[in-house]
C-alpha cells in the first residue's frame, strides 16, 4: 500500500545550477553531475605557474590529445568523493574480514612452504610498481584538464595507495617486516624485476598526461593484473592449495574489474573525439605495450616456467581485444 | 610441523612507515632531478626527508572507514534538510546572502585546494609528505562537493547561487579569492605548503570556518552547519600538517628560515585581505550575529595566532609585520568593505542593505570607538536616502590593488578620514596599491603581479562582455553588457535585498508553511 506523506509543497525557481542545466537541461541533476561538471576554473587565470611559465595553470597542452569537450571523460562509476568513500568502505570491510578469517584460522602457515615463498617473491615488490601507480595519477590529477578526468585519477591514485597497503599486510600476514625488505630488495636488484622497475620510473618523467594515463591505468594495469592477481594468484597458487593468497587479494581482483570499466570508458571517449586522437592513443599504447610485456617476461617465467610465454601470449591477445573493443585502430 | 613462533607486533609508527614510505625508493633508471623537477627551484634545502615526522597515521583502509561514517551521516541530513524545506527555517532571508558568498568565493577555493594538494603530492621528493598531501587533495574534493550538494537545495529556491563556477572566473570581487589561490598554485610546492597549508589553514582557518559555521548554526541553516561540522575532524589533519611541514622546513637548514619567514609574512596578509568579506558578513549579513570581526580577531588571531609565534619563535619565525596594520583596522574593515559592496550592490550576485536600528546599536556597542563616529552618519544618510526612493548605487568603476585586488577601500593606518593610496612604477607602467603590505609583497615578485587580471581594467579595455558584443552599437550599455557576460540576472540576483524576489518569496513561502491561509 502506498502510504500519502505530505510536506509542503513550493515550486522551484531552478532544478539544478546553471552550467549543469546547459548541459543536461533544466531537470533534477545527480550528485554525480552536481559535483564534477564545469567545477575546474577555466579562463582568466591571474598569474603563470613559476613550475610551468609557458602554460596557463589549467592548459589543455600539458597534453597532445585534443578534445572539444573536455567533460566528455564521463566516469561510468559516477564517482564523486562520497560515492567512491562508501563503496571503497564496502571493500574494505570484505577485505577486513578475509584477512580475519585467513589470519584466525592461521591459513597463512598452512600453506605449502614454496607456495607461500612464491606469494611473498611475487606479489610484495608490487607494492613498489602500485606506489609508481599512486605517483603518476596524483601527477594526473594535477596537470590534467577537466574535472571529470582528474577526479578520478586522484581516487585513483589513493586506491593505488591502498593497494600497495594491503600488499603490505599480506607480507606482515605470511611473511615479516624481512620478507617485505626482502622483497625491496628483489624490486631494487634483482634482474627479473628490473624491467618493471625501468618502466614504472620512466613513466614517472612523462611529460604529456594522456599518454601517461595510457602507460600506466591501461596498458600496465591492464597487463600486470591479470597475469599476477588472475593467473599467478588465482590459477596458479589456488591449484597448489593457496586459496588463502586469493582471498587476501580479493580487493585486488575487484578493483581491478571495476576501474577496467572506468579506464576504458576514457580511452573509447577520447578515440571516439577524432582520429588524431585515436591514432595517437594507438601509438602510446604499442609503444608501451611492448615494453611491459617484455618487462613481464622473467616474472611470467619465474611464476609460470614453462608455460610463461603462452600465458603472455594470451595475455597479449586479451588486451588486444580489449584495446580493440575500445575503438583503438589497428 | 614447526611450532610457529608467535610474531613481533610492531609499533603504530613502524607499521605506518611500512605502510607509506618504505613503498618509495631512489629511482636509478631516472634521475631524481627528473622524476621531480620542482623541489630544488624555491631555494629551500632539504637535507633529509627521513626526519619528516608523519602529522598523521591514517592508512587508507581507516581513512575510509572513518570517511565514510562522516558521509552516510552528512548526507542523511542533508536529505531531510531539502525535503522538510528547512531553508524556510532561517532566521530571514537576508542570512541567505551569505551562503551565496560561500558558493562562489569559498567552494572554487576548496576544488583549488584539491588540485593544488595533488600537485604537492607529487611533486614532493619525501614520501610521508606526499602521501599527507594527497590525502588531503582528496579531503578537498570532499569540501568542494559537500558544499556544493548542500547549497544545491538553495539553489533550487533562491537567486544567485546559480552560477557560481562561471562567475568564479569573472565577477569582480571574485577576482579577489580567486588571485589568492591562483597565486598559491602557481607558487613552487614549498610555499603553497607554507601558503595554504600553514598561513591558511593552520592560522587563518578558524576565522573562515567559524564564522559561517557558526553563524549557520546561529541562523537555523542546518544543511550549512553540518558540512561545516563534518569537515572539522579532515581540517585538524590539515592543520597539523600545516604545522608539521613549516617546523620540517625550518629544522632542515637555516637558510630557510629567511625565505620562509618572507611567505609567511605575504601569506598572512594575502589572507587577512581575503578574509575582510568574512569581517562584513559577520558583522552585517548575520540576521543573529555570532561575535563581531573585532572579536574574533582578538580571539582567532591574536590570541591563538600569538601563542603559535610564540612557539615558532625558537625557529626564529616572527610575527608577520602586518600584524600592527591589522589590529588597527579591526575597528574599521568590516564597515568599509559593507559601505563598498552596498555601493556596488548593482553588480553583485547577492543582495545588500542598511543595517536596521537595532542592529546599528549593535554595531556602536561593539565598536564604540569608531562606528558612531565613522559609519553610522554615512549609513543614515544612505538610509534615508532609500527611504525617499534614491537608493545609492556607485556607477564609476573603482580602482582596484594590483596585488590584493580589492577596490582601493581601506583608509591609512591611523586615519580613518584618508583612503590608503601607494603606487610604482615598474617597467614603465604605472601599479597601484591598498597598502604598504600589498605593495611590498609586488616589490618581491613584479614578474608575477604584473601579469594579474584586474577585473575593472579588463572591463574597460572590452574584455568582459558576451562574445559577440558590439560596443560601438546605438545605445550600447556597457554595464549591462558585464552583467551579461557574469550570467549575472539584473534585477533578480543584485541590487537592495528590500523586496527583491529572494525577499518576497521567502515571506510568502514561510507564510504558506506556518499558516492555513
Amino acid at each position: 500500500m502506498q502510504i500519502d506523506l505530505r510536506t509542503v509543497s513550493i515550486k522551484p525557481q531552478r532544478q539544478t545550477y546553471g552550467h549543469i542545466a546547459r548541459r543536461f537541461g533544466d531537470k533534477p541533476a545527480s550528485r554525480y553531475q552536481e559535483g564534477t561538471f564545469d567545477l575546474q576554473p577555466t579562463a582568466n587565470f591571474h598569474y603563470r605557474p613559476t613550475w610551468d611559465p609557458e602554460r596557463e595553470i589549467f592548459d589543455t597542452s600539458r597534453t597532445r590529445l585534443q578534445m572539444k569537450d573536455w567533460y566528455a571523460f564521463k566516469d561510468p562509476r559516477q564517482y564523486y568523493y562520497g560515492a567512491w568513500t562508501l563503496a571503497r568502505a564496502r571493500q574494505q570491510d570484505t577485505a577486513e574480514s578475509n584477512f580475519d578469517f585467513v589470519e584466525t584460522r592461521n591459513l597463512g602457515a598452512l600453506l605449502a612452504d614454496d607456495v607461500r615463498q612464491q606469494a611473498l617473491d611475487l606479489l610484495l615488490p608490487l607494492r613498489h610498481a602500485a606506489w609508481g601507480a599512486n605517483l603518476n595519477n596524483s601527477a594526473i590529477c594535477a596537470y590534467g584538464y577537466g574535472t571529470a578526468i582528474t577526479q578520478p585519477c586522484m581516487f585513483h591514485a589513493m586506491d593505488n595507495l591502498a593497494i600497495a597497503q594491503y600488499l603490505t599486510r599480506i607480507g606482515l600476514l605470511l611473511g615479516d617486516t624481512g620478507s617485505l625488505a626482502a622483497a625491496k630488495e628483489r624490486w631494487l636488484y634483482a634482474a627479473d624485476w628490473q624491467g618493471l622497475r625501468r618502466y614504472v620510473e620512466d613513466s614517472f618523467v612523462v611529460q604529456d598526461w594522456f599518454e601517461l594515463f595510457v602507460a600506466q591505468n591501461l596498458v600496465l594495469d591492464g597487463l600486470v593484473y591479470p597475469l599476477f592477481y588472475k593467473t599467478v594468484v588465482e590459477d596458479e597458487l589456488s591449484l597448489r592449495g593457496g586459496t588463502a593468497v586469493a582471498m587476501l587479494t580479493q580487493f585486488m581482483t575487484e578493483w581491478y574489474a571495476e576501474t577496467t570499466r572506468w579506464v576504458d570508458a576514457q580511452i573509447k571517449t577520447a578515440c571516439a573525439e577524432s582520429p588524431h586522437n585515436a591514432v595517437m592513443v594507438r601509438d602510446w599504447i604499442t609503444a608501451w605495450q611492448s615494453r611491459a610485456l617484455e618487462a613481464l617476461k622473467p616474472l611470467a617465467q619465474r611464476a609460470l616456467g614453462e608455460r610463461a610465454g603462452s600465458t603472455l601470449d594470451d595475455l597479449a591477445t586479451q588486451f588486444a581485444a580489449r584495446v580493440a573493443k575500445c575503438g583503438v585502430p589497428v | 610441523m614447526d611450532m610457529q613462533v608467535p610474531k613481533k607486533k610492531l609499533g603504530l609508527k613502524e607499521r605506518y612507515t611500512l605502510m607509506t614510505r618504505d613503498l618509495a625508493w631512489d629511482t636509478t633508471y631516472q634521475p631524481k632531478e627528473k622524476v621531480y623537477p620542482y623541489a630544488d627551484y624555491e631555494g629551500i634545502r632539504i637535507h633529509d626527508w627521513d626526519k619528516w615526522e608523519d602529522p598523521f597515521r591514517l592508512t587508507m583502509d581507516a581513512y575510509w572507514k572513518y570517511q565514510a561514517e562522516k558521509e552516510r551521516k552528512l548526507y542523511a541530513i542533508i536529505d531531510a534538510y531539502s525535503q522538510s524545506n528547512g531553508h524556510l527555517g532561517v532566521t530571514d532571508a537576508r542570512y541567505l546572502n551569505a551562503i551565496k558568498i560561500f558558493l562562489t568565493a569559498v567552494t572554487p577555493l576548496e576544488h583549488m585546494a584539491h588540485r593544488g594538494f595533488a600537485h604537492a603530492g607529487r611533486a614532493f621528493p619525501g614520501a610521508g609528505a606526499r602521501v599527507a598531501c594527497q590525502m588531503q587533495a582528496i579531503d578537498e574534493m570532499r569540501h568542494a562537493q559537500t558544499q556544493i550538494h548542500s547549497l544545491s537545495n538553495y539553489n533550487k529556491y533562491y537567486n544567485g547561487f546559480h552560477d557560481f563556477t562561471h562567475m568564479y572566473d569573472r565577477v569582480w570581487y571574485l577576482s579577489v579569492p580567486k588571485s589568492f589561490f591562483d597565486d598559491a598554485i602557481t607558487a613552487g610546492p614549498f610555499e603553497f605548503m607554507v601558503a595554504v597549508g600553514f598561513s591558511f589553514e593552520y592560522v587563518l582557518t578558524n576565522l573562515l570556518f567559524v564564522p559561517f559555521v557558526s553563524g549557520a548554526a546561529y541562523n537555523g541553516d542546518m544543511g550549512t552547519m553540518t558540512f561545516g561540522f563534518s569537515a572539522q575532524s579532515d581540517e585538524a589533519r590539515h592543520m597539523t600538517l600545516g604545522l608539521e611541514c613549516i617546523k620540517f622546513i625550518l629544522e632542515q637548514d637555516p637558510a630557510n628560515l629567511p625565505i620562509v619567514q618572507r611567505w609567511i609574512d605575504k601569506w598572512c596578509w594575502r589572507g587577512v585581505r581575503l578574509l575582510s568579506i568574512v569581517a562584513m558578513m559577520m558583522d552585517y549579513m548575520l540576521p543573529k550575529r555570532v561575535m563581531s570581526w573585532k572579536e574574533a580577531w582578538e580571539i582567532y588571531f591574536e590570541e591563538n595566532g600569538g601563542a603559535l609565534f610564540k612557539d615558532l619563535a625558537r625557529y626564529g619565525i616572527k610575527m608577520p609585520a602586518c600584524a600592527e596594520q591589522i589590529r588597527l583596522e579591526k575597528d574599521h574593515l568590516s564597515h568599509q568593505v559593507w559601505a563598498t559592496f552596498y555601493n556596488y550592490g548593482g553588480a553583485t550576485d547577492f543582495h545588500t542593505w542598511m543595517p536596521t536600528e537595532d542592529e546599528m546599536q549593535w554595531l556602536s556597542q561593539k565598536y564604540p570607538d569608531t562606528f558612531d563616529t565613522y559609519y553610522r552618519p554615512r549609513f543614515e544618510f544612505w538610509r534615508e536616502q532609500q527611504e525617499k526612493g534614491n537608493r545609492f548605487y556607485n556607477q564609476t568603476l573603482p580602482m582596484l590593488c594590483q596585488t590584493c585586488q580589492i577596490p582601493m577601500l581601506f583608509t591609512e593606518p591611523g586615519d580613518p578620514t584618508k583612503i590608503c593610496y601607494r603606487e610604482r612604477t615598474y617597467k614603465g607602467n604605472k601599479y597601484h596599491f591598498c597598502s604598504d603590505h600589498c605593495q611590498h609583497i609586488f616589490d618581491n615578485e613584479p614578474e608575477k603581479y604584473v601579469q594579474a587580471w584586474l577585473p575593472v581594467n579588463q572591463i574597460y579595455q572590452g574584455n568582459c562582455f558576451p562574445e559577440g558584443t558590439d560596443p560601438s552599437a546605438p545605445g550600447f550599455d556597457p554595464l549591462a553588457a558585464v552583467l551579461e557576460y557574469y550570467r549575472l540576472n539584473i534585477g533578480r540576483d543584485n541590487g537592495e535585498f528590500e523586496g527583491s524576489e529572494d525577499h518576497r518569496n521567502f515571506e510568502a513561502w514561510r507564510g504558506m508553511a506556518k499558516r492555513n491561509d
